[in-house]
């Protein structure tokens, strides 16, 4: 890891004047930010803490405007939130499967949805579009875990657990820079590699995320299930999120089924998340949710076994829900 | 192991090769102050650096990309605390910061002042061994050892937060350490006797 200046901003404007007066980066709980710098994949002249700046560190839930995760609230936080747990159960599983306790206790949700990718040429210094190479050593390479939906020309997944259940929850992302505030609904937040490949989110220099806002639940029932090569400390080969609502008439309402691991952006499914309205509770209606849900999927050359990994955890999660 | 009086060990020499020391809370204090560059125009790559570990007070100058184990084990010359991935993939660095389980390879040096550190160290009270020290000798939760700092503190931590964990729950709060001798049944064993006494 090469030497940098360390400074602790006091505030949220001295971070953006902080960021953008030389090359730097922002550092919340710095459980991916340091991998990057020992690995050499950051090399930054500054680095800018965020955790001296006050007011980032709540969870604050309110009936009629929902729940704000504050961007440095720490994973083990927001797992262990009563609020939390009862109304947003997806949020606090997710929150609850991210790497190990030792890095939920230092991790942030701010932090886990700004993470670098995990894709192993991009980690390992090889030809890579998105970090500036000529081509994509995924595209005809070791492509087991890589992503079956929205790739092209770049197909890594997305590594963050927690983005999964908070799309689903339809969550905002606030946002503090140079030229003021802003929010964005979250899948808007992250950029599909056609657009841009060399970025991953719409973070512009000197912008931090300060908060999270998740809609109130009202009634909403949620889960969220991941599955991981190891029990601990591992990415999402696949994860879902679902977040639905049930009627009167006994079937469900309105949602969102999201997926995890198997695309570059969490993946907003919207054939599978309309088809809920209106689906009844059995396992046949879940079997055409999760076949519209992996709609479209190009697995590539070692990843097909995706694609029924994820229709059985999209079935799985919709039993989770509704039984909870 | 012999520390040779005489001779010089791989740890001394380290110790002594140590350039950050400023004024540690210990005897060495003033000959290791000298040594101190105080004196270098403008920045020369090093802060200073406060560390409160095992209830002592540290003055440290460190370059700001120093880990808290590095510092720990390189600068304070702690060296119970071991470092085997250097990138949170292990647990063998595990330390307890305001008596939580991090590891101390994935923060920096200047990021851990304000907080509490407790080191394996820290554990014995007056030659007295910590329960749960004992019980890891009771329960034969090692077999070479290296990784039994880290799976200390992390137990450590998790009778702190929660006195009586279940079975589940010590499985969970256990999940971030790994053991290549795979003693995981002796280390199990021992956390469980201590959640049984907290039982009663
Ligand atoms: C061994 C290991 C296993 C892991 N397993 C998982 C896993 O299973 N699931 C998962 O989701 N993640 C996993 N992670 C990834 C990640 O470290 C954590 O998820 C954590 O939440 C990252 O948060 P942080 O606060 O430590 O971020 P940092 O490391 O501090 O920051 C990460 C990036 O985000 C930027 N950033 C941080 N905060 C902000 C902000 N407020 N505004 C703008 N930019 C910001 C930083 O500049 C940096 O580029 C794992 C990491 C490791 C090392
Ligand atoms: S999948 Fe994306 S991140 Fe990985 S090598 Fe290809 S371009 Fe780079
Ligand atoms: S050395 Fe820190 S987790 Fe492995
Ligand atoms: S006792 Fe050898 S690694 Fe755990």
């Amino acid at each position: 890891m090469k030497n940098f200046e360390h400074v602790d901003a006091r505030s949220l404007a001295e971070a953006s004047r902080l960021l953008t007066e030389k090359p730097s980066v922002a550092i919340a709980g710095g459980q991916d930010l340091l991998c990057m710098m020992k690995d050499g994949l950051l090399e930054p002249a500054r680095v800018v803490n965020l955790k001296s700046i006050p007011g980032l560190s709540r969870i604050v839930y309110d009936e009629a405007k929902g729940l704000s995760i504050g961007a440095l609230v720490t994973l083990s936080e927001l797992e262990e939130h009563p609020a939390v747990r009862q109304l947003y159960p997806a949020i606090a599983q997710a929150a609850g499967l991210v790497g190990s306790p030792q890095i939920r206790n230092l991790g942030t949700a701010g932090g886990n949805l700004c993470q670098k990718p995990r894709c192993w040429y991009y980690r390992g210094h090889f030809p890579c579009l998105r970090r500036g190479g000529d081509y994509c050593s995924a595209a005809a390479g070791q492509n087991r875990y890589h992503c079956i939906l929205g790739g092209d020309p770049c197909y890594m997944v997305h590594p963050s657990d927690l983005a999964v259940p908070l799309v689903a929850f339809g969550a905002r992302v606030e946002i503090a820079g140079p030229k003021g505030r802003r929010s964005v609904p979250l899948e808007e937040f992250y950029i599909p590699p056609r657009v841009d490949v060399t970025r991953e989110t719409i973070l512009r220099p000197g912008e931090v995320v300060t908060a999270i806002v998740v809609p109130p639940a009202r009634g909403r029932i949620s889960a969220f299930v991941k599955f991981a090569e190891r029990g601990a400390w591992d990415f999402a080969v696949a994860s879902v999120a679902v977040v639905v609502q049930k009627g009167e008439d006994g079937k469900l309402m309105g949602g969102r089924v999201v997926l995890g691991g198997v695309a570059p952006v969490p993946w907003l499914a919207p054939k599978a998340s309309e088809a809920l309205t209106g689906s009844e509770l059995s396992e046949a209606a879940f079997g055409r949710i999760a076949e519209l849900a992996l709609e479209g999927a190009q697995p590539l050359a070692q990843n097909g076994y995706k694609v029924p990994l994820t229709k059985s955890l999209v079935r799985k999660a919709l039993r989770m829900a509704v039984n909870a | 192991m012999a520390e040779g009086k005489g001779g010089v060990s791989r740890r001394g020499f380290l110790k002594g090769f140590g350039t950050g020391v400023v004024g540690a809370a210990v005897a060495a204090k003033v000959r290791l102050g000298e040594a101190a560059p105080q004196t270098s125009p403008g920045w020369d790559g090093k802060v200073p650096v406060v560390l409160r570990v095992n209830g002592k007070e540290y003055r440290l100058l460190l370059e700001p990309r120093t880990t808290l184990v590095r510092a720990i084990r390189e600068h304070l010359g702690l060296t119970g605390t071991k470092v085997v991935c250097d990138r949170g993939e292990c647990g063998g660095c595990t330390v307890l910061m305001d008596n939580k389980p991090v590891y101390s390879c994935q923060v920096l040096a200047v990021e851990a002042q304000g907080h509490e550190i407790t080191t394996i160290e820290g554990l014995v009270q007056a030659e007295e061994l910590d329960p749960i020290q004992k019980a890891f000798v009771e329960h034969d939760a090692m077999q070479c050892g290296f990784c039994t700092p880290g799976q200390i503190m992390a137990a450590k931590g998790l009778l702190l937060k929660n006195p009586s964990p279940t079975r589940e729950e010590i499985l969970r709060g256990m999940s971030g350490n790994l053991c290549r001798c795979a003693a995981y049944p002796g280390i199990l064993r021992a956390v469980e006797s201590l959640a049984k006494k907290a039982q009663g």
